[in-house]
């Protein structure tokens, strides 16, 4: 192996090259102050019909809508009636009580792995909030939240995590990747950001068949440094597609921060002025600011003005999944200290200031709000919980690789079934291969 | 292995390690040797990557030769390709073999093409590590054995070892070699061997003949296949975590078998292969992966047309089904003791 030796020339420098490094690891002590927090309600917000162009200041600012004092100010206050905002709280919280259990569930055994979305959850509620509930969202993994809004029943969630008798996708799917057509929910691919093209390609489907649904898509920032990401934003620019390209800036992706999808040189809003299309850089964990902006964007694809690209920032307080430990990669104090704080609690604090809302309220909520998931999980597990999972009749696992069984899986399945009786010989199908 | 490889092995120390410990000690021996050598990949830099088999080489080495990559597997292969073609060794990890799609371009149509195209001018020695198969409830795309599409690929070296022993060998070998390798870790034998019993506890490495890895470098050479253990009975082909399972039902049945670790697919050593079906006269092929056109179907092909006055029995093959990898149903996909053990009889029966 011939040793490559540098080539210099004159007194031209070396080459260098650059490999971003986080600001804090383990044990650092943890300093926001160069991230900038602008005050709330000073961004204009523009007429959803604008040129592309005029949404680029918004794109390197951010949008904020709660202030310091938990008042809704500014052009972008989308000025929700209480009963809505309490709504969204509730739907918030309930998606936070519903990943501590489901995280629980997986520490106990009864699922391989799950995944919390903690200080998230006004992303993918006020976006739900904000769109039709027949538009097509096609999410990721952490739109837990999106699925709750929509009313999709809590035991059909947890017999997907559990992948038991009664899950709906066979068990075949790795916990938290649902599908949910009927609540406009896109089924989750385990590779990321495919579903990126695929929700401009609905949206494009959408305007070819003259239709008013528009397609909402998710990608962590991490994520949209896939090549998917850019081939999603050229066909939603090129064929002025009605969707909403949201990127979840959480600032970790695993153990690699945003620097390495490229967060040093700019913000992830700014990459629509690249490609002509709006783009909005929103407090994440503001849900007011969330609503505004999808709500804009939401009508401007419905008005035939494009695709928007919408940049959510904020922190994942929780580990990736439960196979992660975050404690071995990031400062502890990372959490603690986030300038933007907690989403519920910015809502919670906002409601009471209106006057609309109580502490003892938001305790009788929360105690109610474990109570409904616990009875959800306890209807959930009367179907089975992983285990070693053989609830599914072993025909399933055979069906809908394509519409009709060909016969080389049908022997297959025969195989399998032979195999069951020698495997599990107590096993009951009910009925059922 | 060479003569002076071999020498150099006898006398040397040995370690008792699992197959990540065996694959971060080939990286670090091989980064100390050579300073062209280069990691990149998801989460591989500070945190070692999320099995952990960079673990400690980042601060060893520096960030300049061990860094975290974007999420882009294309990226990825594209840079290592880019990275190689100036003169560096890039030793790129795509975390799970099922990422390495969006990859597949610069993969496929460009590392394994380059020496062809440019006659030479330009090389691709690229080692892509990837863990691959099932067995850990990864559902769907964390489970895939798609090494059949690599071998299907002119130009492309698909390797993969079956005990740290191997896996540290195969490794410093593939990194050494001047064409693009694709080196899949059967994850599911990281920690300990696998033999198909998934109810029962798992085993470690330690106590496993494969477990005892020499320190230092030694090579494991690309196209020599590892014969597991003699026997008269009947031939079985196999490779990563199959061999474990292949071992324990034949060893449970009493079959006098003939295990072949095939080590690596491409380039395959062929010549042992026919070596043994042509002693025994019957042949058992098992793989994790899909059957229809997999790595099982060139194997069975080969054994009919160059062993075919030799054999006593048709050539049979056990493989996962033709379906994705199911969640709930992995251990009722996985091919297992039994469905080996009905291949075996079949074969056996006069
Ligand atoms: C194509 C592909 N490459 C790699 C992975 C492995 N992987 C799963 S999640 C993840 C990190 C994603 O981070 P980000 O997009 O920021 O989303 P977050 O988890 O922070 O919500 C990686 C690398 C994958 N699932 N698919």
């Amino acid at each position: 192996m011939a040793e490559n030796t540098a080539r210099t020339r004159g007194n031209l420098p070396p080459l260098e090259l650059y490999v971003p490094e986080p600001r804090y690891r383990p044990g650092d002590v943890v300093d926001y102050s160069h991230l900038p927090v602008p005050p709330a309600g000073q961004l204009g917000r523009p007429d959803e019909n604008c040129p592309a162009s005029e949404t680029w200041p918004m794109t390197t600012d951010m949008i904020r809508v709660l202030d310091e004092d938990d008042r809704a100010v500014g052009p972008w206050n989308p000025g929700l009636d209480a009963e809505t905002l309490r709504r969204m709280l509730r739907t918030m919280a309930l998606t936070r009580a519903f990943d501590d259990r489901m995280y629980r569930g997986q520490r106990q055994g009864k699922t391989s792995f799950y995944m919390k979305c903690t200080g998230e959850e006004a992303i993918s509620v006020a976006h739900a909030h904000a769109l039709a509930h027949d538009d097509m969202v096609f999410p990721t993994y952490r739109q837990q939240g999106v699925l709750i809004s929509r009313g999709y029943p809590l035991v059909e969630m947890v017999n997907q995590i559990y992948s038991n008798r009664a899950d709906k996708l066979k068990g075949r799917q790795l916990p938290v990747m649902y599908s949910a057509r009927d609540f406009g929910f896109f089924t989750i691919s385990g590779n990321l950001a495919t579903q990126f093209p695929q929700a401009v390609g609905w949206a494009m489907a959408s305007a070819i068949k003259g239709d008013t649904r528009i397609a909402s898509a998710f990608v962590g920032e991490g994520s949209s440094a896939e090549g998917d990401f850019h081939a999603a934003m050229t066909f939603a620019a090129v064929y002025n597609a009605p969707v909403v390209l949201n990127v979840v800036n959480n600032q970790w992706a695993i153990s690699s921060f945003s620097g390495f999808a490229g967060a040093e040189r700019t913000t992830f809003a700014a990459r629509a002025a690249g490609y002509g299309i709006a783009g909005l850089r929103v407090d994440g964990n503001d849900a007011l600011a969330v609503y505004a902006a999808s709500q804009w964007a939401a009508d401007r694809a419905r008005a035939n003005q494009g695709p928007t690209l919408i940049e959510h920032f904020t922190y994942r307080a929780e580990g990736h999944s439960t196979s992660d430990d975050p404690s071995a990669y990031r400062s502890a104090q990372e959490r603690e200290e986030w300038p933007l704080g907690d989403p519920i609690m910015r809502l919670k604090k906002h409601l009471i200031v209106l006057g609309e809302w109580s502490e003892e309220q938001q305790e009788a909520m929360d105690r109610e709000l474990v109570e409904q998931v616990k009875v959800a999980t306890k209807e959930a597990e009367k179907n089975g919980v992983l285990g070693h999972g053989l609830h599914h009749p072993f025909h399933t696992m055979f069906e809908d690789v394509f519409e009709e069984l060909p016969w080389h899986l049908e022997e297959q399945a025969a195989q399998a079934i032979r195999e069951r009786e020698t495997k599990w010989p107590e096993w009951k199908g009910e009925g059922h291969d | 292995m060479t003569e002076e490889d071999s020498i150099s092995l006898r006398d040397a120390p040995t370690r008792q390690m699992n197959m990540i410990e065996a694959i971060n000690d080939a990286l670090d021996i091989m980064m100390a040797r050579d300073p062209d050598i280069v990691i990149l990949g998801e989460d591989v830099g500070y945190f070692g990557g999320v099995f952990r088999a960079t673990a400690g080489l980042q601060k060893k080495y520096g960030r300049n030769r061990v860094f975290d990559s974007p999420i882009n597997e294309c990226g990825i292969v594209g840079a290592a390709v880019g990275m190689a073609a100036y003169g560096l060794r890039p030793v790129p990890e795509i975390q799970f073999a099922d990422y390495i799609y969006p990859g597949l371009d610069q993969l496929v149509s460009e590392a394994a093409r380059m020496r062809y195209r440019s006659a030479g001018e330009f090389t691709s020695p690229i080692t892509i590590r990837s863990p691959f198969g099932g067995g850990i409830f990864g559902g769907q795309t964390h489970s895939q054995s798609p090494e059949a599409l690599f071998t299907h690929v002119a130009g492309l070296k698909t390797v993969i070892p079956a005990t740290p022993h191997d896996a540290k060998g195969l490794l410093i070998a593939a990194i050494e070699d001047n064409d693009p390798v694709i080196f899949f870790e059967p994850k599911r034998i990281y920690n300990g061997p696998f033999d198909g019993y998934y109810d029962k506890p798992s085993r470690t490495w330690k106590g496993h003949a494969g477990g005892v890895v020499p320190e230092g470098y030694y090579k494991t050479p690309l196209g020599k296949a590892r014969i597991v253990c003699e026997g008269s009975a009947l031939t079985v082909l196999a490779y990563g975590t199959m061999i474990h399972v292949a071992e324990a039902v034949l060893a449970e049945k009493g079959v006098d078998a003939e295990i072949i670790d095939l080590r690596t697919l491409v380039p395959l050593d062929m010549a042992t292969v026919e070596k043994s079906v042509e002693k025994t006269g019957k042949c058992l092929v098992i793989h994790e992966a899909t059957r229809t056109s997999g790595f099982g179907a060139e194997l069975v092909t080969l054994v009919q047309e160059r062993c075919f006055y030799h054999l006593e029995a048709p050539v049979e093959r056990v493989t996962g089904f033709d379906t994705p990898y199911p969640h709930s149903l992995e251990w009722a996909y996985f091919p297992g003791p039994v469905r080996i053990g009905e291949a075996v009889d079949r074969l056996l029966k006069d």
